[in-house]
């Protein structure tokens, strides 16, 4: 049996172990065991990391990131016939623009969609129009235009099938794509 | 009523035909009156794919809208000279006799009741074997024959209309049959009025024009904007140029493109607007297109080079209506187009002179109208009756319609020219 000196000794030194280690799987007594019974260490020292914490910080980190381009990805939508922007739209729009100018190789792709009514043809323009809307908000505040493809799909590619003004709704919309610079996207 | 005008064009002659004949009595050839059809009887042919043959050339002479076609029931096989008092009595003014030769050739002999003697008669090839598509499309060319030598205008059963289907283009016959894709993929498309190729786009962002070869597939790039997007092409009656749409960042506008390649000429300068979907005028001088410069869609016309612009249609402002998608009729009377009008989807004709309008399909929702090549039936794209968009094609003299696809949906259609045997 171990005395309690060298358990005391042992326990106090797994903390310096495991936090030079916090990139590797931790090799230790199972954690919830040794924060429990170990001597409280004092109040200026940094609580133990355990072999949660280390997943918790790139959990953190991802999850930035995700939401990062979730925003750049994010649609927004217009109103019948119409290529203003709404209240809605300018607020979505707002949110690109950090995450524009924190990645200066970001390119993106903006595609203009219409809804199932009307010429199919005209289409192809109105959905070009709602694109360069947005391509304008954001070039208007900053971002180089040579950073911004824009396109229109008409209504050749719906997000929702349907004759109801629910469906129309969800495909008058302007979609964003990353062509170029999102491998490593910083989030702030 | 029918008999009465029916049998005048083939023997009795009423004072208003008169004018067809010359003072000798020679019968000159004789004009379609509204509302007077010939009853028609083609006689069952024998031998192979001789059954296919009969319906085929009936159903062309249905399809015309000139005719009323007596069903081949009502007269057995004919042996010997053929018994006019009867047929007379079933109401029949002329009978297509058609008799399969040794040769493979079909020779065709045009019966006339009234006059009770044979009027015309030739024989016509047909390809080996029967039954292919350029079999179906030679029996086509016998039917528009006779119908030439009825009414002295060739009919357009030998014809194709190509068309959008799941993002490819399709072509299929003026009767409905042999709807086939012709291409992987594509969009908006138009004939080059040799009949034999096709210029089309793809909507895929960077969106080129396309030609295709009907006879061997092959295929050649006609444009490749950079940042633009090309689309509704149109050949030009001469088969020289192309003219189409290119949508940017600076709006939409006509351009034109030699056939054969090129540089693009911009024609419109629409400062924003978007002006769509061009088609010439049959001399080949104007262009009928859609524009939106006034805040929504009508129909203008302007030269080649894009001056002496003249609005043709001044619907209803407000509620979103709109006029769209104009296609100049081959006589250069009319310009057929779509309409929004109060909620309503029509195919309206307006004529070029006055500017008069009419209403020729109002059921369902309609739109994309193309003409045939006799300036008397459209083909337009309509949701009638089962809700799906399908082809339809009408006759703007007796307001009949037809469907010509089933199946998946169908749309974007353009009549092709007068086609000869490939």
């Amino acid at each position: 049996m171990i005395r309690p000196f060298r358990l005391m000794l042992v326990l106090a030194t797994a903390p310096l172990v495991l936090g030079a280690c916090h990139k590797k799987k931790p090799v230790v007594a199972p954690a919830p065991v040794a924060p429990a019974t170990a001597p409280e260490p004092t109040p200026t020292r940094t609580p133990p990391t355990t072999s949660a914490t280390p997943v918790d910080t790139m959990a953190a980190m991802n999850a930035a990131i995700a939401e990062a381009r979730a925003k750049l990805l994010e649609t927004i939508y217009f109103e019948y016939d119409a290529d203003a922007l709404r209240d809605d739209a300018r607020a979505t729009l707002d949110s690109k623009l950090p995450l524009l100018n924190l990645n200066a190789s970001l390119r993106v792709r903006i595609s203009g969609h219409c809804d199932e009514r009307g010429s199919d043809e005209y289409n192809i323009a109105l959905g070009r129009r709602r694109a360069e809307t947005a391509k304008k908000y954001l070039t208007d505040r900053g971002i180089d235009p040579s950073r911004i493809e824009t396109a229109s799909f008409g209504r050749e590619r719906p997000a929702v099938q349907g004759e109801s003004e629910e469906a129309w709704s969800k495909n008058r919309r302007d979609e964003f794509e990353i062509v170029a610079g999102g491998d490593r996207l910083r989030a702030k | 009523m029918m008999r009465a005008g029916a049998a005048a064009l083939f023997g009795i002659l009423p004072l208003v035909l008169l004018q067809a004949q010359d003072q000798s009595g020679v019968r000159l050839g004789l004009t379609y009156r509204p509302g007077f059809r010939p009853a028609l009887l083609v006689l069952p042919i024998r031998g192979t794919m001789g059954d296919s043959l009969t319906t085929i050339l009936a159903r062309d002479f249905d399809f015309s809208d000139r005719f009323t076609v007596v069903p081949s029931s009502a007269a057995a096989d004919m042996n010997g000279p053929p018994n006019y008092p009867m047929f007379a009595k079933l109401g029949v003014d002329g009978i297509v006799q058609a008799t399969l030769l040794p040769s493979g050739w079909l020779r065709v002999v045009l019966l006339d009741v009234g006059k009770k003697a044979v009027t015309n008669q030739r024989d016509f090839p047909l390809p080996n074997p029967a039954g292919t598509p350029s079999w179906r499309l030679a029996v086509h060319g016998v039917s528009d024959t006779v119908e030439e030598w009825i009414l002295s205008q060739r009919g357009v059963a030998q014809t194709q209309i190509a068309f959008e289907r799941d993002h490819r283009i399709w072509v299929v016959d003026s009767d409905g049959a042999n709807a086939r894709p012709v291409t992987p993929a594509g969009l908006s498309v138009a004939w080059a009025p040799s009949g034999r190729a096709l210029v089309y786009n793809v909507n895929n962002g960077r969106d080129p024009l396309l030609v295709t070869e009907l006879a061997t597939g092959a295929q050649r790039t006609l444009t490749s904007p950079s940042t633009a997007q090309d689309g509704t092409p149109a050949v030009s009656p001469d088969g020289r140029t192309v003219a189409f749409s290119r949508v940017s960042d600076v709006g939409a506008d006509l351009f034109s493109i030699p056939f054969g390649g090129g540089t693009a000429t911009r024609i419109t300068v629409g400062r924003g607007s978007a002006s769509t979907q061009p088609s010439f005028s049959p001399d080949g001088q104007r262009i009928v297109f859609a524009s939106d410069r006034s805040g929504h869609n009508e129909v203008y016309i302007c030269d080649l080079d894009g001056t002496n612009v003249e609005q043709l249609t001044d619907g209803v402002f407000g509620d979103r209506n709109y006029r769209a998608g104009p296609d100049w009729s081959p006589n250069g009377q009319m310009v057929a187009f779509e309409s929004l009008n109060g909620g309503t989807f029509q195919v309206m004709t307006v004529n070029v002179r006055d500017k008069t309008t009419r209403a020729v399909a109002t059921e369902g929702r309609n739109g994309d109208p193309s003409w045939a090549p006799d300036s008397r039936h459209l083909v337009l794209t309509s949701n009638r009756g089962s809700g799906v968009r399908q082809l339809w094609i009408v006759d703007i003299e007796s307001g009949r319609a037809r469907q010509l696809t089933r199946g998946a949906s169908a749309r974007l259609s353009s009549w092709s020219p007068r086609l000869a045997i490939p």
